[in-house]
């Protein structure tokens, strides 16, 4: 068992996520991470998810997914050189005099970036790897974490090689 | 200008529908305003499941896509059962839907139901319909997607103001259907071919195991030609019956948790299987480490989702069966002698026939032998579910595909009368029979009134044991004899098929059975057998759950 993380070509219509997810749930699959959004194709979107499962589990997922009509790719990702990112918006208490000044300067660390100021909170936009987010959060707890946002993953293959239609 | 209901009915005209089942109500009245003088003929059935049972016996039956049509809300839930039984045996049939109108989608609106959702995972596609341009498209991927690769339903949901509203359009005018996302592989890998017959030259101990994909690709002429060119026994699944003659020297008859011992010891002793057309389903293989443990495997699908989903398989060969089958025939050219392997199955089927005690009790199995005695493999045998269905698996001897329809993989009770209704207007000229148990047929014995009305000659023979026949015999093998609600009172069913208009007999004894059943193939309407039989009687042999196939019990003359 090991995360695996899939790539999803499928038309852009109304329904197509639910087809994709009902799959997963409906073969006792958790997804563990979910980015949905268009892409270089009219007409098409690109599903990132984020499954946990065994070879033999995921193959089946994979397979099943290719048989819904809608979806017009579905590549594994996992063992091949990838990048991979997530986004968080994290809203920190960071009151002036007090904090707000090792805030910033975790921020400055982790190349996160300020993107409102209140009086006593300040949103931080971070982008990263799941495990540099972690951390990040990991370390702004102490401040207070009032309200915590992020985004699935999003992966693309390293190199020139590119996930194009066509099954 | 059309009204999308005037496209739907022409275009199912296009497509060459001619009969459909349905029931109307509110959100459909366009369509059936449509159909009241259109040429297309309906089928009132009297339950919405019937009408999905119905198009789906007639597809079976046909080979061709069947159509079932219903309302809004609780007609499109009523198709549910149906729809789900033909996705799991891979039948094609369109299921159109009203809905309610768009302006009132998501609204909890009167009969309103979310049946795209709802079908989602027992369809192979489905639609919501929200623009009227866009129906007779869909109408065209629906049959399409239907009927090609691995077969089933497709559901098409309409709301009423886009079957109302009217455009321009010509059926004959639009484009061929292209779907970026569907293109099912139908010839077999050359290489995977060549290696599956090279390993079939190596085997010494070979079985063919044939399941629905024969049938469903029309396939059955190249099963045969490969088994008897190649000399290799067969073993056909539940849905694989009358892909080879049941009484063909190479026929083991069928495997699995009430197939045949001969069957079950060659799979079990086999050093090759090859699996066409047959998903490893877990009533075939009882016990999966230990199905077919000293076997190769050779697996032939279309659908490569089947392959390696629950067996490993060693070639797997993804395509049209029957294209694999003709492309596997066109390259044979070593042959091997299995002598050794043939007589060991020889002796296996000798000293181990299918048996049932004849005593002058009303046997279940007596009545399906002298059926098929009497019918002598024409006619189209429908089934029940539950010990109906594994006698008639057993005890009928089906020469052709598409002569037998059930429901194997939902093992829908109450499937059978209405399938029975649909298979009929597949084949008009062929003697239609229901094989039932008193349980099953009431699960959608308001056909009575569909048969009665329209003259549909389906013939109903009930092996009426008062019980829920097979529940009962695992209640007394595994659960104590503890007979929890599974005994019914008992019905006349003779009296309820009068009341609806329909002719019947009772039958208590042997000799009544012969001359009750050559009275209803000789009727020309519909008929009802009540057969009183053996109340306890069981289905044997049996793989009990979780045994190997090879661990049968019963079945052994005393």
């Amino acid at each position: 068992m090991k995360p695996h993380t899939l790539s999803v070509l499928v038309e852009n219509k109304a329904g197509v996520l639910s087809r994709v997810t009902g799959l997963f749930s409906r073969r006792g699959y958790n997804i563990e991470s979910l980015a949905v959004g268009i892409c270089e194709e009219p007409g098409m979107s690109r599903i990132t998810i984020v499954c946990i499962g065994d070879d033999a589990g995921i193959e089946q997922v994979m397979k099943q997914l290719n048989k819904l009509i809608d979806v017009i790719k579905v590549s594994d990702l996992t063992d091949n050189e990838r990048v991979e990112r997530e986004l968080a918006l994290i809203k920190v208490t960071a009151e002036p005099g007090t904090s707000r000044a090792e805030v910033m300067q975790l921020a400055t660390i982790f190349r996160a970036q300020i993107i409102d100021v209140a009086a006593k909170t300040i949103i931080l936009s971070i982008t990263g790897d799941t495990e540099k987010i972690d951390a990040f959060e990991k370390l702004l707890r102490q401040y207070g974490v009032k309200e915590l946002v992020r985004t699935g993953r999003i992966a693309m293959l390293r190199g020139s090689k590119v996930l194009k239609g066509g099954k | 200008m059309k009204t999308g209901a005037k496209i739907l009915v022409e275009g199912l005209q296009r497509e060459g529908v001619e009969t459909i089942f349905g029931y109307p109500g509110g959100v459909v009245l366009p369509i059936y305003d449509e159909l009241y003088d259109s040429s297309l003929r309906h089928i009132l059935v009297r339950h919405e499941q019937a009408a999905a049972h119905a198009a789906d016996g007639f597809a079976r039956a046909s080979g061709r896509v069947g159509v079932c049509l219903a309302t809004s809300g609780p007609g499109a839930c009523n198709l549910v059962t149906g729809i789900a039984t033909a996705y799991m045996d891979s039948v094609p049939i369109v299921a159109i839907t009203g809905q309610v109108p768009t302006s009132l989608l998501g609204n909890d609106a009167f009969q309103e139901s979310d049946i795209t959702g709802i079908t989602l995972p027992i369809t192979k596609h489905n639609y919501l319909v929200k623009r009227t341009e866009d129906l007779g498209r869909v109408l065209q991927e629906a049959f399409y997607i239907a009927g090609t690769g691995r077969k089933g339903p497709v559901l098409v949901d309409i709301p009423k103001d886009v079957s109302m509203r009217s455009i321009e359009y010509d059926y004959a005018a639009s484009e061929p259907v292209t779907l970026r996302g569907y293109q099912p592989t139908l010839r077999g890998h050359a290489k995977q071919i060549d290696k599956a017959l090279e390993m079939i030259i190596e085997a010494e101990q070979p079985v063919i195991y044939a399941g629905g994909g024969i049938i469903a690709s029309d396939a059955s002429e190249e099963l045969v030609r490969l088994a008897e060119t190649l000399v290799i026994p067969v073993t056909t699944t539940l849905m694989g019956l009358g892909a080879i003659p049941c009484d063909h020297p190479l026929n083991l008859g069928m495997l699995g948790m009430h197939g045949t011992r001969s069957a079950n010891y060659a799979v079990t002793e086999s050093d090759l299987l090859i699996a066409i057309g047959a998903r490893f389903d877990d009533r075939v293989t009882g016990k999966l480490d230990s199905f077919a443990s000293h076997a190769r495997i050779i697996h032939i699908d279309i659908d490569p989702a089947e392959i390696g989903k629950n067996k490993k398989v060693d070639v797997p060969i993804v395509g049209d069966v029957r294209s694999v089958l003709q492309d596997m025939l066109a390259k044979l050219q070593k042959k091997k002698s299995y002598d050794r392997w043939l007589a060991r199955i020889r002796g296996w089927k000798e000293k181990h026939p299918l048996q049932y005690v004849s005593d002058n009790c009303l046997r279940p199995q007596y009545v399906v032998e002298e059926l098929s005695s009497l019918l002598n493999g024409e006619g189209i045998i429908v089934s029940e579910v539950g010990q109906n269905q594994m006698w008639t698996a057993q005890y009928f001897c089906f020469r052709k595909p598409r002569t037998w329809i059930t429901s194997g993989g939902l093992g829908t009770m109450g499937y059978g009368f209405p399938a029975a209704i649909g298979a009929h207007f597949a084949c008009p000229d062929q003697t239609v029979f229901d094989i039932a148990g008193d349980g099953s047929f009431q699960m959608n014995i308001q056909e009575l009134s569909t048969v009665a009305s329209n003259n549909i000659p389906v013939k109903v023979a009930i092996l009426n044991n008062r019980f829920l026949g097979m529940v009962r015999q695992w209640q007394e093998l595994f659960h104590n004899r503890r007979y929890s609600f599974t005994e019914l009172p008992p019905v006349d069913f003779v009296k309820v098929a009068n009341a609806y208009g329909v002719d019947g007999i009772k039958v208590e004894s042997c000799e009544e059975v012969v001359p009750a059943l050559k009275a209803a193939i000789e009727t020309d309407g519909p008929f009802v057998l009540d057969f009183r039989v053996e109340r306890e009687e069981n289905v044997f042999p049996m793989v009990p759950a979780g045994a190997a196939i090879n661990e049968m019990i019963g079945g052994k003359q005393e």
